[in-house]
């Protein structure tokens, strides 16, 4: 379904075109390239257990917290090395999908 | 027992069982705008056509009390009639009894009018409003969608099958609308959704509405699950009984023809299409100008409309009208309208309907959040749906024709049996700005004034490529032709193919990019 019956313009191949938009299309989000310092929950759920502290060095493969979701605990991995910059999530908080949970410098 | 109280018991038990669920359960049903299953049926149907079949069918579970419980009809009303004098096989849940719950009795229930439906050749038509599995009736309730899911993909491409939601359907039940070819749904009374918004809220901790989470609006313009949209119960049955006047009664028959009727709207091309090939109309003015009583069946109205696909006739003959729209988005090719055109081609091939196709769009959509959604993956069913099908397929350009969106739109190379181009047709690798961007990159670079240059560039190759003669010339298109022509040539191009006969290799079945 369209927004409204504005007409915008739509380039293809160099060429603007005046068109309808629709909701869908206005509506897309900006790419970002995947950031593996910044560990964000994939599935809303319940922070279980944190092994990590603030300050504390971590290596590519180390625990960094349990998420449950969907009734699966779930451990989540560093995907990259180096000090724990912030925790920002406690046990028992309920995250929602895409929530930061910790960041490593 | 004499024969007359044999007779006044006999009108006694169907008497009881016909009423459902009882007085205040239809009242709170229809406080709830919705109108109950028989009514339902009478409102569909031919008057006094309905002969329903198996009002006395019984559950048999036993377990948690459901022994002392009677569920009249076991809450499904099934039976055939006809619309229009067409024969159909109908059903319809009744929630007034046990919530429309579905059990494995109300389960065979349905195939039985299914088997029936393939067996006679005829339309299905199932109007959903249960709240889901009899939970008491445990595994025997999955066995009984899993049923009625298995006999409608083997139903599939045989009989038309057509889904009315009226009331919740939930959970493993929308598999089954799911698997038929139409889904009509109505504001504020279809509700599907795979899990509700309460199991959302505890495990997710996401909270919604039902409507907002798959009301009749999401399955129309969101996610494309729904065919037809209508604001009341009554505007939806008057869509089904349009649909059916459009529609074969199965694969082995072609649709009802009705007598020729000239189109209501005139047709004037130099006012409904811009001469600039960057300025947008509306493609359904096109289609109301060239078919029959310019009556068109729009079907995926509200869901990716930069394509649109719907039934109209040709001389009294169906066919399945797909046209990009310049409307809107100006009539790419992307994931969702890929999506709804194929499937579209592939129901019109199945059930013997000419393929008419209108095209005017500049290609594919670009993008990363296009190519992240497999717009390769979903751009290629049409690619296949238009190769696969064998029905007469007939193809206008109506102005651009660019790069892959031209090969996808039921191009000759994908075996349209006539191409036509109007003069205003531009069928090019691309348009002339990008085009004239790429072949003359260095020579605009290099020149004094490289914006004069890149116009006359763009001037150059306009004038060489941004027509239908190239085409004509290597003789991709058969025909250039005069706008104004465009419905007769259609009409005899059909007349032509009548009796078109296109086989292919034996296999078991294709892989479609699914």
């Amino acid at each position: 379904m369209n927004n409204d019956n504005e007409l915008n313009k739509l380039i293809v191949d160099d060429t603007p075109y005046l068109t309808q938009i629709t909701t869908k299309f206005s509506k897309r989000k900006a790419y970002s390239p995947v950031n593996l310092k910044k560990v964000c929950a994939v599935i809303p759920g319940i922070i279980l257990e944190i092994y990590v502290k603030k300050g504390e060095i971590v290596q590519r493969g180390d625990k960094l917290l349990t998420l449950e979701a969907m009734k699966m605990k779930n451990v989540i991995i560093a995907q990259a090395s180096g000090p724990i910059k912030s925790v920002c999530v406690e046990n028992g908080m309920m995250v929602t999908k895409g929530q930061l949970l910790l960041e490593i410098e | 027992m004499s024969i007359k109280s044999k007779i006044i018991d006999f009108f006694t038990k169907k008497e009881k069982l016909s009423t459902g669920g009882g007085d205040k359960a239809i009242q709170k049903q229809v406080a709830m705008g919705k109108l109950p299953a028989r009514e339902r049926i009478k409102s569909l149907l031919d008057p006094d056509s309905f002969q329903e079949t198996d009002l006395f069918v019984e559950h048999k579970c036993k377990d948690f009390d459901m022994d002392k419980k009677q569920l009249p009809a076991d809450g499904v009303i099934t039976g055939s009639g006809t619309i229009f004098g067409y024969p159909v096989s109908i059903f319809a849940q009744d929630f007034t009894v046990a919530g429309g719950s579905l059990g494995l009795a109300h389960a065979r229930k349905i195939t039985k009018v299914m088997d029936h439906a393939v067996k006679m050749g005829m339309p299905l038509i199932g109007i959903n409003d249960s709240g889901g599995a009899r939970i008491q009736e445990g595994v025997n309730s999955l066995a009984g969608y899993g049923e009625i899911f298995y006999r409608n993909t083997l139903a599939s491409g045989i009989i038309p099958q057509i889904s009315v939601i009226l009331g919740p359907c939930a959970g493993g039940a929308v598999y089954s609308p799911a698997l038929t070819d139409f889904v009509f749904v109505v504001d504020k009374i279809s509700k599907m959704f795979i899990t509700g918004p309460e199991v959302i809220k505890t495990v997710l901790g996401e909270e919604i509405s039902m409507e907002d989470l798959g009301g009749a609006k999401v399955q129309t313009e969101i996610t494309g699950n729904a065919h037809f949209y209508a604001e009341s119960e009554q505007e939806c049955f008057q869509q089904i009984k349009r649909l059916i006047s459009f529609i074969p009664w199965n694969n082995r028959r072609k649709a009802q023809p009705l007598s020729t009727k000239p189109p209501r709207a005139h047709f004037d091309v130099e006012k409904i299409i811009p001469s600039e090939a960057t300025k947008p109309y509306d493609i359904r003015d096109i289609i109301r100008s060239i078919c029959d009583d310019s009556d068109f069946l729009e079907i995926q109205e509200r869901w990716a409309a930069n394509v649109v696909v719907g039934f109209a006739r040709l001389n009294g003959e169906t066919v399945g009208i797909v046209g990009n729209q310049p409307l809107v988005l100006a009539g790419v090719l992307d994931v969702d309208s890929s999506d709804k055109a194929a499937r579209f081609i592939r129901y019109c091939d199945a059930f013997n309907i000419p393929l008419v196709t209108l095209v005017d769009l500049p290609g594919y959509l670009p993008g990363i959040d296009q190519e992240h959604a497999g717009v390769i993956r979903h751009g290629a069913k049409i690619l296949y749906a238009y190769s696969e099908a064998t029905v007469p397929k007939i193809t206008v350009i109506l102005r651009k024709a660019y790069g892959g969106g031209y090969i996808a739109m039921c191009s000759r190379h994908l075996g349209a049996d006539f191409v036509y181009a109007w003069p205003t047709a531009e069928i090019a690798v691309m348009g002339p700005q990008g085009a004239a961007n790429i072949i003359f990159k260095s020579e605009i670079a290099a020149a004094k004034d490289p914006e004069a240059m890149r116009k006359l560039k763009v001037q150059e190759y306009s004038e060489k490529f941004a027509n239908p003669y190239v085409a004509a010339a290597n003789g991709h298109i058969d025909a250039v032709i005069n706008p104004y022509e465009t419905r007769n040539t259609l009409i005899h191009a059909l007349k032509i193919s009548a009796n078109k006969i296109e086989t292919r290799p034996t296999k078991k079945h294709g892989i479609p990019p699914f």
